[in-house]
């Protein structure tokens, strides 16, 4: 398969290729582990890619009460980034882990993946439990949008036309601990039922999924997992009914928070 | 339309340069382009890992890469790892171990393993089929792979301690 005809550009600043994006049928290549297979299967046919594969839009920074990860950061930096053995950002690195497969990992990256909104996406959940942050940039214009703000629906987000994530940022609760549990499709490696988990030293708890919906999305804060499923409304398929998946949910749920739990324990 | 332009990169340690439209995949770049048949094209869909190369040394799937995205890259295919017509250690191993059956996976296989090697220099075998994931065989049942990277890491531990 061989994606339709497009052009190629490699800007070689972030604001040339802001000022390339305002065209509307222009798309930013990062990685391109999503957005080349789409292209394979022309469901995507833009005009022109705006390859930011080699900006510098990389790296792991913790700074004061914040972490700052490059939108350009791969799966394989995640995983083994020093800054996100933390208990509080935990989560990040074995959600990183778990991500497609080596190759996949080398090339994907974490802004990408949160554009491209697969509605199965691992790293939506974390961003969500995480209490993330994206910055926006657009030509002349930069805004900050919390992650609940980004997913609106399957592989559909808030991003307006020719606005690029540039960075993810997370805040530091300091004594905090986070993880990530899933249970994949054996086939796709997607996530059947995935579930990020955040845990403070007072034991407040923030709980997202994904997998189940048309998007990750966060639990009600402190609920119950289970309770809250119970209320929420899950997709289901040929691969797994919407009550499975709700099962499973939970079960992932409650593992993540676990592990969130014993890891804010180790922080204090 | 686009037209075909010139992209440079270094394949099995010679600059070479060829003349790729943009939408053209790397894999498609390395087989017609230059020759190198062992890049295979299995799914065509990212999933199988035959089609894997190193980019810099690390594993990628060449499928799931266009070509102007390696331009100025250090790409290696299973033909650049024999030296001076002796094979590389992991493929020695392949071949001992009986690492493969019908060959179709294993170029992927053992590029795949020379970008694990390279981080992991003694993986167990879990850190192997972890590594592996993405890349499918349908013949071994796998077993006779992963003896094949763990007696690979062991020759070139030995190697380098040499």
């Amino acid at each position: 398969m061989i994606p339709a005809a497009v052009e190629h550009i490699r800007p070689s600043t972030l604001d040339e290729a802001l000022e390339a994006l305002g065209d509307p049928d222009a798309k930013a290549l990062a990685g391109g582990q999503s957005l080349l297979p789409v292209m394979k299967l022309r469901i995507v046919r833009p005009s022109v890619l705006v390859d930011i594969g080699r900006l510098e839009l990389g790296g792991v920074r913790l700074m004061n009460d914040e972490l700052r990860i490059g939108a350009l950061t791969t799966w394989d930096e995640l995983e083994s980034a020093p800054e996100l053995q933390r208990p509080s950002f935990a989560a990040i690195a074995e959600c990183a882990a778990e991500i497609g497969d080596l190759q996949v990992r080398n090339r994907g990256t974490l802004g990408g993946s949160l554009a491209h909104a697969d509605p199965a996406s691992d790293m939506g959940a974390v961003a969500l439990a995480l209490g993330a942050h994206l910055t926006l940039r657009a030509a002349g214009a930069e805004r900050a949008l919390s992650a609940e703000e980004l997913f609106l629906g399957p592989f559909t987000t808030a991003l307006a036309p020719g606005e690029l994530i540039t960075e993810v940022v997370l805040p530091l609760v300091e004594g905090s601990g986070s993880a990530y549990e899933k249970v994949e499709h054996p086939a796709s490696g997607f996530a059947l039922a995935g579930a990020a988990a955040c845990v403070t030293a007072e034991g407040r708890q923030r709980v997202a999924v994904t997998g189940v919906g048309a998007h990750a999305f966060l639990l009600p804060l402190d609920a119950d997992p289970l309770d809250a499923l119970a209320e929420a409304e899950i997709y289901g398929d040929r691969f797994a009914p919407a009550e499975y998946r709700r099962h499973v949910a939970g079960v992932v749920a409650g593992r993540a928070l676990d592990r969130a739990r014993k890891r804010a324990k180790e922080a204090t | 339309m686009p037209r075909a332009s010139a992209v440079g990169l270094v394949v099995n340690g010679e600059s070479r340069s060829v003349e790729v439209e943009p939408r053209t995949l790397l894999v498609h770049a390395l087989r017609d382009g230059f020759g190198l048949t062992g890049a295979h094209i299995g799914c065509d869909t990212s999933q199988c890992g035959t089609c894997t190369v190193l980019v810099d040394g690390r594993a990628v799937k060449s499928c799931t890469m266009l070509a102007v995205q390696a331009e100025g890259c250090d790409v290696t295919t299973i033909e650049g790892l024999a030296r001076d017509g002796v094979q590389d250690p992991i493929q020695r191993a392949f071949v001992e171990q009986h690492g493969l059956q019908c060959g179709f996976c294993t170029p992927g296989m053992i590029l795949t393993a020379s970008d694990l090697l390279s981080r992991v220099p003694d993986p167990d075998d879990a850190t192997i089929r972890r590594a592996l994931k993405g890349n499918f065989c349908r013949c071994t049942g796998y077993q006779s792979i992963v003896d094949s990277v763990r007696v690979a890491a062991a020759t070139l531990r030995e190697g380098s301690a040499a």
